[in-house]
């Protein structure tokens, strides 16, 4: 019963929500005719401080206080998926048998995983200090980079990739690469531009020293972003890898 | 931009940016160092943003202070914006991100920097078991918070909006051990998240009409051409997000069981802070970008009805409740309500009125949550019924909880009334005398029944609830008789001696907070300030003003001051108390009232609409969905035509 | 008429996201669903930010006067796909929590802890 009425109510709210916003958006220009006068001037803006690619330098410099926004709302999500899968005093801790050990691989998947890895880790590093010149940055490049980590795990098991995790040193270079961020923008504060301002000489367009401060504060977002996802990434293994066979999947 | 003016320009950033580039300090070093290292940490960033955000109120005085960050203030460009630009910005526009603080803002966010110490301090003894990830996220909390109250642009908004969220769900979740935290860790997060997308959606038909992001150009375009549905439906998208953060009917599900099984500091900053900014934002985006723009009368009457329905359902709920934390929950949602009327009125004295009943409100509802976080942390229930007489004698917490009580009915003298006062009064003049009417309902219901809680518990009043076999059983048994998780489990069971100074340690911040809220309503510098805040925050033209030109002088406003001591107050504020003591006495003795023929009568009358309303609010998670896509769906109907 | 396709898919997308949001049995489908909707905005984003024949506003081997699409549109999605991630992961680690704690994952199953009682 409950559920019938809520499925009415939700209905009725969405087809009024549809028949509305038709209404509504049928007063704006059709799509690629939307004039973008902040966009034009965000073009302008770019070239002025010699960065090839204008998302990077809205993200970075011309809107580079959401983005520390952005980038502190992941490490906020971070950490806490850190503080709510923790371990409880009361939980016991099996970590010796895991579901997945290294005589469970087949073997052309471990020489891919070797192989991948580095390879993974190298584009990735390229994605996040290219950020300025081609699409990408730091929150591309320390996704890859994060992603790269866990082909150690599928390549190998679970213990390989908690060597990789020392406890407390992923924690350590996300809030660093975050707080780097700040500092640069400090700095900017300093140099009297204002916080955040691209105060570094800008260079020529196109060359990999130029933008002035971006391509420093896509190597921090990269640091942060990166440790962030590992972070994550690895806490739900834990639970997964650990949970008792009993849990009910659906509900 | 140097030295002394340059610093109080960089004071808005610096307010949000140093709790930021501490969380990440305190998130990247916690696990090496102790834990007192991060509570000291924290206590001291809390308290020098709180002094910073004091001196921003003291300096934004009778305008703004406003920054262009990144170096990219207007004329920067030379003013390019390839064609010519359609509204009356003169072509000046930059295309940073600008925040501009006003005295009303810089208020706001330093209300939410002193509960965030006040929770800070609290929690130093009352979350024993926690590490500096708690710490670190409080500190976010804080930076959204000023990030959310100081920008002057939406997108830069929705980011702080979303910080708040992130950090709000993982807050309010963080006693995984108890299943109630977690589910109301979900419904938050879901149902604001939600909201959230809304917000955005809004934001972006506003780009794609305005072509512009910063809260002064969207005015200033869309104020240059006619409005039609598009405008009024990109309004009523954009202010679900914030209504949801300010728990107005019907998105306000989430709040009764996150403030109730969240940490208590966490509650506090929540109900004192976090919902306070929503009912800012609708303010705040209204005047400046919409103002003018959409049918004034249309807006008007929705945000009034909203907050009318808000503050009644709110109270009403609240007597019926016999968790302590819930019962303050939804004495929240009726008075984020009763603010809600203020901002309705779309004038400047209802809106300073509504400002100065928020920052009232936070200086009342903080401390009560503390004290209930004594009560569970001594008595391990927040059951009124469990707690029954326990608190005899224990005047250190009763003290709280007596004068918190009475602050929500306005007393003159605590903080709220400044706020009630000036707000009854503006909407005398404005014409609603109805809105009067209900916001004493709503400060009588609410107060008499943490007065009815005050009295059952610390001093043992009315009839024993436990004794009462009728009709008592709760829905689910085993959240009655397993009591709230004590946060500290390792506590003597006579915690007298060893137990009154911790006591007095955490009681000692619901002090603090009460005190600011005495001098809110005491001090005759507040009020003016806050008539001053309340003309600058209308003032739509000086905003933009200074938003395009930030290096020209702007004449400050001085605000006119009404007097808060008038007769009519006083004379609402008494009859809301009398009103309270009636509303706390009828509970305290209702079996006996209910032997009495009438009062049999009331009951029977009243229990199909509060039983319906019960059964309402045990809405589940997809219900909660529907009710908030029910309301943005009213919203885009009632303004997007 | 095609012009008004992106908006109509990104409407659709988020029509569907939210019947899935009220209909769902699986809080990961909720997750998910939550997901959906946030993706909706931003092909709505993407949409109001295209320029018809403009390319991607990377200058690195095109000229500066080439027509390019909305650089700001860009940014704004990349911010809103972060922050779609970090809420995600959020929501997902609560999940499991309440898996463990309660055995069960149905949004129906959280209802709101009000109970009948009396003053």
């Amino acid at each position: 019963m409950r559920t019938r009425l809520t499925l009415v109510l939700a209905g009725a709210a969405l087809l009024v929500l549809a028949v509305v916003g038709v209404h509504a958006v049928s007063e704006l220009p059709a799509a690629g005719d939307v004039p973008h006068p902040y966009g034009a001037r965000a073009v302008a803006a770019a070239f002025g401080h010699a960065t090839a690619n204008a998302v990077m330098s809205v993200t970075l410099d011309q809107r580079g206080f959401d983005t520390l926004g952005e980038e502190l709302v992941l490490l906020a999500a971070a950490v806490g998926t850190v503080l709510l899968l923790r371990e409880l005093a009361a939980e016991t801790r099996e970590k010796t048998e895991h579901g997945y050990g290294p005589e469970d691989v087949f073997e052309a998947l471990r020489l891919v995983g070797y192989v991948l890895l580095p390879v993974t880790l190298l584009v990735g590093g390229y994605i996040v200090l290219h950020g300025h010149l081609s699409p990408g940055g730091g929150f591309q490049g320390g996704t890859v980079l994060a992603t790269g980590l866990y082909l150690a795990y599928l390549a190998a098991d679970y213990r390989a990739l908690d060597r990789l995790r020392p406890p407390g040193v992923l924690d350590a270079t996300e809030g660093l690469g975050a707080f780097a961020y700040v500092a640069i923008g400090v700095s900017g504060l300093l140099a009297g531009s204002g916080f955040l301002a691209d105060w570094l000489p800008h260079g020529t367009l196109g060359k990999p020293l130029s933008a002035g401060t971006v391509p420093l504060l896509n190597l921090a977002v990269g640091v942060e972003v990166g440790s962030a996802f590992v972070l994550v990434v690895g806490k739900f293994l834990e639970q997964a890898l650990l949970a008792p066979d009993d849990v009910p999947e659906e509900g | 931009m140097s030295a002394p003016g340059g610093l109080v320009e960089q004071l808005p950033v610096l307010l949000v940016v140093v709790p930021l580039g501490a969380a990440a300090l305190v998130a990247a070093l916690g696990h090496w160092t102790p834990r007192l290292v991060a509570d000291a940490v924290a206590v001291l960033v809390a308290a020098v943003a709180s002094a910073g955000a004091a001196w921003l109120v003291v300096e934004a005085g009778g305008g703004r202070v406003v920054t262009w960050l990144s170096g990219w203030s207007p004329g920067v460009l030379g003013g390019t914006g390839g064609t010519g630009s359609s509204g009356g910005t003169g072509g000046h526009e930059s295309v940073g991100i600008v925040l501009v603080a006003d005295r009303t803002a810089a208020m706001l966010v330093l209300a939410a920097g002193v509960l965030v110490l006040a929770g800070l301090l609290f929690s130093w003894r009352y979350l024993e078991e926690t590490s500096a990830t708690y710490h670190a996220l409080m500190l976010l909390f804080l930076a959204a918070l000023s990030g959310f109250a100081l920008a002057g642009d939406l997108f830069d908004a929705f980011v702080w909006f979303e910080l708040m969220g992130a950090a709000a769900y993982a807050l309010a979740g963080m006693r995984v051990e108890e299943p109630r935290s977690i589910f109301a860790a979900v419904e938050l997060g879901v149902v604001n998240t939600l909201g959230a997308s809304l917000t955005l959606v809004g934001i972006t038909l506003l780009y794609a009409r305005t072509g512009e992001l910063a809260l002064a150009y969207v005015g200033e375009r869309l104020r240059a051409q006619p409005a039609d549905a598009l405008v009024g439906f990109a309004f009523a998208l954009l202010v679900v997000g914030a209504l949801v953060k300010a728990a107005v009917v019907p998105f306000h599900f989430w709040t009764a069981d996150a403030e109730a099984a969240a940490p208590t500091p966490v509650c506090a900053v929540l109900s004192g802070a976090m919902v306070s900014m929503g009912v800012y934002a609708v303010a705040r985006w209204w005047r400046v970008a919409f103002d003018g723009v959409l049918p004034h009368a249309t807006v008007e009457h929705l945000l009034m009805v909203l907050g009318a329905v808000t503050a009644l359902v709110g109270a009403v709920m609240c007597v019926y409740q016999r968790h302590v934390k819930r019962l303050l929950a939804y004495s929240t949602i009726s008075h984020m309500g009763v603010a809600m009327l203020g901002v309705g009125l779309l004038d400047e004295h209802g809106t300073a009125a509504a400002v100065a009943y928020l920052l009232g409100h936070a200086c009342t509802k903080g401390p009560l949550f503390l004290g209930s976080g004594v009560l569970l942390n001594r008595y391990g229930t927040v059951d009124e019924h469990a707690l029954f007489g326990q608190g005899r004698g224990r005047w250190l917490t009763g003290s709280v909880f007596v004068l918190g009580g009475l602050g929500l009915a306005g007393l003159p003298a605590l903080g709220l009334w400044w706020g009630k006062a000036t707000l009854e009064h503006a909407l005398s003049v404005a014409g609603a005398p109805w809105a009067v009417a209900v916001v004493v309902a709503a400060g009588a219901l609410t107060s008499g029944s943490v007065l009815r809680l005050t009295a059952r518990v610390f001093l043992g009043l009315g009839a024993d609830p436990r004794a009462r076999g009728e009709g008592e059983e709760p829905e689910e048994p085993e959240e009655a008789e397993e009591p709230e998780e004590a946060e500290e489990p390792e506590e003597p069971e006579e915690p007298e001696p060893v137990g009154y100074r911790t006591i007095a340690l955490m009681v000692a911040p619901a002090w603090l907070l009460l005190a600011a809220g005495a001098a809110l309503a005491l001090v005759p510098w507040v009020h003016r300030a806050g008539a001053t805040a309340g003309a600058v925050f209308a003032d739509r033209q000086g905003y933009v003003d200074a938003v395009l030109h930030p290096d020209r002088p702007h004449a400050g406003l001085v605000g006119h001051e009404e007097t808060v001591w008038t007769g009519s107050g006083l004379a609402l504020a008494g009859l809301t108390l009398v009103l309270a003591l009636l509303v706390a006495a009828a509970a305290l003795w209702a079996p006996r009232l209910r032997a009495w023929p009438p009062g049999r009568v009331a009951a029977r009358a009243v229990r199909p609409v509060v039983g319906g309303l019960h059964q309402v609010h045990r809405a589940d998670l997809p219900e909660q969905v529907a009710w908030l896509l029910a309301g943005a769906a009213v919203l885009a109907v009632v303004v997007g035509r | 008429m095609l012009s008004w396709l992106p908006y109509a898919v990104a409407g659709w997308i988020f029509l569907v996201g939210c019947y899935g949001l009220v209909t769902s049995r699986h809080l990961v489908h909720t997750v998910v669903c939550l997901n959906v909707v946030q993706s909706s905005t931003y092909l709505l984003l993407l949409a109001v930010g295209w320029t018809r024949g403009g390319t991607a506003p990377i200058f690195a081997d095109i000229g500066r006067s080439r027509s390019v699409t909305d650089p700001v549109v860009q940014a704004m999605t990349l911010t809103d796909i972060v922050v779609g991630a970090a809420v995600t992961a959020l929501l997902l680690a609560l999940t499991v929590q309440i898996a463990k704690r309660r055995g069960t994952v149905d949004p129906r199953a959280l209802r709101s802890f009000e109970q009948e009682s009396e003053e």
